[in-house]
């Protein structure tokens, strides 16, 4: 650990490149996409047995992939490759060394080791508990240790990417603050430190708990405590995937906020309030009073909602006032018709940011008011919602990215471009069926987590409306639609990796893959953004008609206090 | 650019457009409306889940209800012999959740209120009431106490919508309404 690090000058940025965060981009990210196949291709099956008509694995099979499939998407796809993105925006944006790099690979590999024990036992059978393991239901011991394993991994990685903030700023390899990107990354980092405290505080009593340490864990101060973790992660994710979109229009339209005071006091709100909200899963739970599920559930006063809608303002207007600074200034909607719209890592981050807006912000907000709970809690409605966020928002943008990182960091060519145009909107397109319908048959009542909604083998008969059945259906062909983007993702990815053309440093320097800034100050008072100003008036009119209507259907059901 | 340092140093001098003040103050009103919209509904709406709850012994709530179904017994479903209790309206009705099954079924009358305990005697269940849709979380230990209003005649299932493992799928039970 004691040699000198070793540096080249990317072609592209002219930033200084570390050889050890450079690998460590590349292992994270790798083994993230591996997640991501494994992980998606579990989902696809969850997808095909939920449609009535194909109903595709046995019910023990079914919940044993439904349970991976969480796991491996939710954690350690994400996680993954937000390591990635934590090590890229340290040590490469900030022209630094990696602190400790020996240590990234003690995380890294404790990681993975993690992330292989929790997969060997689900799939073993002994822990079909789901992605939440809500006690009194038991694992298998190891499925306990390896999530404490890999969120051990994690936290190593959290304070090497915290460490190295301090190299930069000790050894003075930038000047001012440090970029709006990476000051997103130091939100998602914090929060993920959190994260990771709660998961142990819950995680380890219940793995003593498992092997015979402790008798008892209460059901609910288990859901109470797990939710700091299961919820906070989602927020480690919404602070990466904006970082993200920031980055994305900054590298491929020059963009810049419109303010960079309003974007990072977004952020900070993200930091004080966003991981407060634990409680939207506890809304139909005994024994929590409702003053505190109306305060924790609302993030105080939605003040992380603020945050989220700021950045829905600052980004869209970001790439509208790029766009005009270029000259296409003609009329309302000149910049959006004349946007990179074949470019996919632009269409990706676009279609994120506004499916993550449309679909999982607004469900979100609807989904955790606490009376309006009561008609969607553990229905179709809760996962129609997070595949909104999480696969729309959060997996959408991070492809989006990855398709700057293989020319930047494998320093390889995409192949076949004509078919990756439209990577992004098949998967979209998919992954916003799959949102919508299982929104649309959980306002149905259908429950989530359920092998079979006909209740064949039930003494009691029932049938929810044909409609539902419309709706599952309707999950399974989008949810093939998404599978077909995700695979074209990765064949493009892993292809591209392992036979693309090297992207030689003369031919980067030619035609940088980085736009040279389109404005030099400011947007705020310098650019009028009137297609902007449309767009968030259409997104509010919409959250707010969403929000009542769901009042007006909770009117409906019988009355109980 | 948002990949390198900001290029005024001292960029929270920077002015903020007007545009992006007024959609900070409308969005941050909006907040306020959403926020006071639960507290309203506390006090004018007729759906807010109960705050009563308390600790109970599975085996205690057991012999309530086991109790309280052998004393308003009226008849059995014909092809399950499950029990069919119909209380007096204003009573408490104790509601078993377990693997696999919801016990017993109960006839209520429509437009009465009753006291409703929710509790599990093994893992945790989901009470989804259809096609009311009504979803209320049910904890082992816990008794959930809520006063419910059947608002309209006829029969209703419950669904259990929390994973509770292999038989989770088949776990049913049956609520009837009556004039
Ligand atoms: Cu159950």
């Amino acid at each position: 650990m004691a040699k000198a690090p070793t540096f080249r000058t990317c072609p592209d940025t002219g930033l200084k490149i570390h050889s050890q965060a450079e690998a460590l981009i590349k292992a994270n990210a790798v083994v993230a996409v591996v997640y991501l196949l494994v992980g998606g291709l579990l989902g696809l099956g969850v997808a095909l047995t939920r449609w009535p008509a194909v109903h595709l694995l046995d019910a023990e099979t079914f919940y044993a992939v439904l349970t991976a499939h969480g796991i491996d998407v939710l954690l350690f796809w994400i996680i993954f490759f937000e390591m990635a993105i934590l090590y890229f925006a340290s040590a490469i944006l900030l022209n630094s060394r990696l602190a400790a790099p020996w240590l990234a690979w003690v995380g890294f590999a404790m990681m993975l080791v993690g992330s292989v024990i929790v997969n060997y036992a689900v799939l073993q059978g002994e822990s079909s508990v789901m992605f939440t393991s809500y006690v009194p239901m038991q694992a298998a011991p190891e499925f306990y240790l390896g999530i404490i394993l890999f969120a051990v991994g994690a936290l190593i990685g959290c304070m090497v990417f915290f460490a190295t903030l301090v190299v930069a700023k000790e050894e003075k390899t930038y000047e001012g603050s440090v970029p709006l990107v990476t000051f997103g990354a130091v939100v998602a980092a914090i929060i993920a430190v959190f994260t990771i405290a709660s998961g142990a505080i819950i995680l380890i009593p219940t793995f003593l708990w498992s092997v015979g340490i402790i008798s008892e864990i209460d059901s609910v101060v288990y859901k109470i405590v797990w939710w700091g973790m299961g919820h906070a992660s989602q927020q480690i994710n919404v602070s990466a995937h904006v970082a993200v979109w920031y980055l994305i229009a900054a590298i491929v339209l020059g963009a810049r906020p419109i303010s960079e005071k309003v974007s990072r006091f977004a952020f900070l709100l993200y930091i004080l309030f966003l991981q407060l909200a634990s409680a939207h899963h506890l809304l139909a739970e005994p024994g929590i009073s409702s003053e505190y599920k109306v305060f924790n559930t609302s993030y105080a006063l939605y003040l992380a909602v603020l945050g989220s809608m700021i950045h829905g303002m600052s980004i869209p207007g970001a790439v509208e006032a790029a766009q005009r600074a270029k000259g296409f200034t003609h009329g309302i909607f000149q910049w959006l018709r004349r946007a990179p719209w074949g470019n996919p890592a632009f269409s990706g981050m676009a279609l994120s940011l506004v499916m993550f807006g449309f679909l999982g912000g607004i469900s979100g907000v609807i989904l955790g008011t606490e009376q309006i709970n009561l008609i969607m809690h553990n229905t179709l409605y809760v996962p129609g919602h997070f595949h909104a966020t999480v696969v729309a928002g959060t997996t959408l943008a991070f492809m989006a990215v990855t398709y700057l990182v293989v020319p930047l960091i494998f320093r390889r060519e995409l192949i076949w471009p004509g078919l990756l145009k439209w990577q992004p909107y098949i998967f979209a397109v998919g992954v916003a069926g799959i949102s919508v319908f299982m929104m649309g048959a959980g306002t149905l009542g259908v429950a989530r987590r359920h092998w079979d909604i006909t209740f064949s083998d039930s003494i009691f008969s029932f049938d929810y409306p044909p409609a539902a059945f419309l709706m599952m259906g309707l999950n399974g062909i989008s949810a093939i639609l998404a599978a077909l983007g995700g695979v074209i993702f990765i064949l493009v990815v892993v292809g591209s990796i392992l036979f693309g053309k090297r992207r030689e440093e003369a031919a980067a320097r030619e035609a940088p893959m980085l736009t040279p800034a389109a404005m030099t100050y400011g947007t705020a008072g310098t650019w009028h953004l009137p297609g902007t100003y449309i767009l968030v008036g259409v997104f509010f009119t919409a959250f707010v008609l969403y929000y009542f209507i769901n009042w007006k259907f909770l009117s409906e059901v019988w009355p109980l206090s | 650019m948002a990949i390198s340092p900001p290029e005024r140093r001292l960029w929270w001098k920077e002015p903020i457009g007007r545009a992006e003040v007024i959609w900070i103050a409308v969005a941050f009103v909006w907040g306020l409306v959403m926020f006071s919209a639960m507290i309203y509904w506390h006090i004018v709406g007729e759906q807010n889940l109960s705050n009563e709850a308390y600790r109970v012994d599975p085996e205690v709530f057991a012999a309530r209800a086991e109790e309280l179904a052998d004393k308003y017994k009226v008849r059995e479903d014909e092809v399950t012999g499950y029990p069919i209790v119909h209380p007096p309206p204003g009573s408490d009705i104790y509601l078993i959740a377990r693997l696999w099954e919801w016990w017993p079924i109960f006839e209520l009358e429509e437009g009465q209120n009753y006291r409703l305990h929710l509790s599990s005697l093994d893992w945790q269940h989901g009470f989804s009431l259809q096609p009311e849709n009504i979803n209320i979380q049910v904890h082992p230990n816990y008794d959930l106490v809520l006063t419910v209003t059947p608002s309209e005649a006829g029969e209703y299932s419950i669904v259990c919508n929390e994973f509770c493992g292999i038989g989770h799928h088949i776990m049913v039970g049956k609520l009837l309404v009556v004039e």
